[in-house]
């Protein structure tokens, strides 16, 4: 039994005209382990970050759902910490307000103390000590999106979901941003579901990464391994013979895919009835279960 | 240095001030009366009248009391007005002459009351509507009629179902300052960006955490310019509510001394209001600065 697994997953939104429905992505099925990195990558409006608002209980599918060691996801709760593309911390509040506001949710059993500690033990892990008592709006992008981690990481919650979490942030910061996130993954080791079209932040952090075709009907396509040793580092990690394998392999699937819907009709039976899972270790593609994943 | 002291924008305005004051006292200058030309008979009728009045001196000179209610009072007239009113703030020489200290207090409290009812119902509502879209649309059409109706138009209605003066000028306050902070505070939570209620519903805060740790910090900007437009009705209506009513208060001493045929004191009157408009007003922003913030 996986930790998180995704199930006949279906999302249907009533479409624009006002009759009928269209489909943002149908039938995905996922299964994620315990402490694993799972990463989903595709075009803006695929439904990437659906799929993660509905893992994180914010919205519902249409068919299909999430189960979460052993239960249904039915709404959002304090398991599934979601790391905001916008940040979403509260602009009234310093940081340290936003993050206790969240450990303190977490342990509602708590003295102030223990909370005190327990919020600057996550604020100087992110390497915020000294900006505790700023606001928001006095922070960087790179620096508000550290507040943001600290307040996801420090109520240790069983899955964390990341919304494009480095997108608003310089390249320069992002990369940096990126290896701190290396480093606490490993101190934790969480099951993080992560969304992003940013292919080099997918394999350095990643286990598996999936491709989503583009929507309307998005699948999940294909899962990549990412064969590449940890630890990893931005340094490093371009040296291993894997790297430009899965890299180049990645850019021409989201290439293929860049229009709407045609790749689609060019694709093979196997492509059409499951994800196809991508090792460069053992170089010989294989459909995984069929049947698991066939389309109703 | 010098020349940016000068640029200064208070001395500006202090320029500007003494223009107006030398106009005003120029265009309201009376000339001295001059007998000339007319004959002892004349000037007995014109005495006996009121007009003129004889000196020690034997000379005459215009009646100095038929003067105040001949054409605008100039700006010396109403220094003098308002140096008596001042000296005499604090004194209650009858049943309807308080001093101007009173008049304040009493125009302050029944704002601050009417003003303060009105928010505290306004915000309540609004938040309830704000989160409420399907509700906020049903009773949007009742708050779009109620809300261009002048407060005043309320009174005699207001004034026929309490049944009293002192609470009906209240009310008008309440009724003038609802509507804005109502419908503003009904867009502000309505507009609230969604990431700060995902984060409230991951955190599973309570109803009451919800509401104010995120819902009102968040939504303050917008309730506090509804509430400043909200406190610029309630004060533009509590004059004419008491002047309409006969409560004390500033708006009632502008009337009362357009009663009494005192142009200087109607003009007093009217400073008066606008000073107290303007302390209350940046007491106000001190407070909307307090509980406001920036993306």
């Amino acid at each position: 039994m996986s930790f998180l697994s995704i199930d006949h997953m279906s999302k249907y939104f009533p479409s624009h005209s006002g009759n009928g429905t269209v489909c943002i992505f149908e039938d995905v099925t996922v299964k994620i382990n315990k402490g694993e990195f799972v990463t989903v990558i595709g075009h803006s409006g695929c439904g990437k970050s659906t799929l993660l608002n509905i893992i994180a209980g914010l919205e519902t599918p249409t068919e299909g759902g999430a189960i979460l060691n052993g239960q249904e996801v039915t709404g959002p709760g304090l398991d599934r910490m979601v790391v905001f593309q916008s940040f979403a911390l509260m602009p009234w509040m310093t940081v340290f307000e936003n993050v206790a506001l969240a450990v303190r949710s977490a342990y509602p059993t708590w003295s102030p103390q223990e909370i005190k500690a327990h919020v600057q033990k996550y604020i100087t892990l992110v390497g915020l000590q000294g900006a505790e008592t700023k606001k928001p709006t006095a922070l960087s992008g790179g620096m508000k999106q550290r507040v943001g981690l600290a307040r996801a990481f420090s109520i240790e919650p069983k899955v964390l979901l990341l919304d494009e979490p480095f997108a608003q942030i310089d390249a320069l910061t992002r990369g940096v941003i990126q290896e701190e996130l290396v480093q606490m993954w490993n101190a934790t080791r969480n099951t993080v579901f992560m969304v992003t079209h940013d292919v080099d932040e997918a394999i350095l952090l990643s286990d598996r990464i999936m491709l989503m075709t583009n929507g309307p009907s998005a699948r999940i396509a294909e899962i990549v391994d990412v064969t590449i040793p940890r630890p990893r580092s931005r340094e490093t990690i371009i040296e291993d013979e894997h790297y430009y394998k899965i890299r180049n392999h990645i850019i021409h699937f989201l290439v293929r895919h860049a229009s709407h819907g045609q790749a689609e009709e060019s694709g093979d039976h196997t492509e059409r009835s499951g994800p196809v899972e991508i090792n460069f270790r053992d170089q010989a593609p294989k459909p995984v279960g069929a049947a698991l994943c066939g389309r109703p | 240095m010098g020349i940016k002291s000068t640029q200064h924008p208070f001395f500006i305005s202090v320029f500007f001030l003494g223009i107006f004051l030398f106009v005003w006292h120029v265009a309201t200058i009376s000339a001295p009366f001059d007998p000339t030309g007319k004959t002892d008979e004349e000037l007995l009728v014109m005495e006996f009248n009121g007009d003129i009045m004889q000196t020690d001196d034997g000379q005459y000179v215009w009646n100095p009391e038929k003067e105040k209610v001949k054409g605008v009072p100039g700006p010396m007239t109403v220094m003098e007005k308002a140096w008596i009113e001042l000296n005499e703030a604090f004194v209650i020489k009858g049943t309807n002459d308080h001093g101007i200290a009173f008049l304040v207090g009493y125009t302050v409290s029944r704002f601050s009351m009417g003003f303060l009812a009105a928010s505290a119902v306004a915000i309540l509502v609004g938040i309830i509507l704000g989160l409420n879209q399907m509700l906020f649309r049903a009773l949007n059409p009742f708050i779009q009629i109620l809300k261009p109706i002048s407060p005043l138009a309320w009174m005699p209605l207001l004034l026929y179902t309490v049944k009293d003066p002192k609470w009906t000028a209240i009310l008008v306050v309440f009724m003038a300052a609802v509507w804005p902070t109502l419908a503003t505070t009904a867009f502000g939570v309505n507009s609230l960006r969604k990431e700060y209620l995902q984060v409230a519903a991951i955190l599973q805060l309570s109803w009451f955490k919800r509401l104010y740790k995120v819902i009102l910090p968040g939504a303050a900007p917008t309730i506090v310019n509804g509430l400043r437009i909200s406190f610029g009705s309630a004060l533009v209506a509590v004059v004419p509510a008491e002047m309409l009513l006969g409560e004390l208060g500033v708006g009632y001493l502008s009337w009362i001394e357009w009663n009494n045929l005192d142009i200087a004191g109607v003009i007093f009157a009217i400073l008066v209001v606008g000073t107290v408009g303007v302390v209350l007003d940046s007491g106000f922003n001190k407070l909307a600065g307090l509980v406001t913030y920036r993306e």
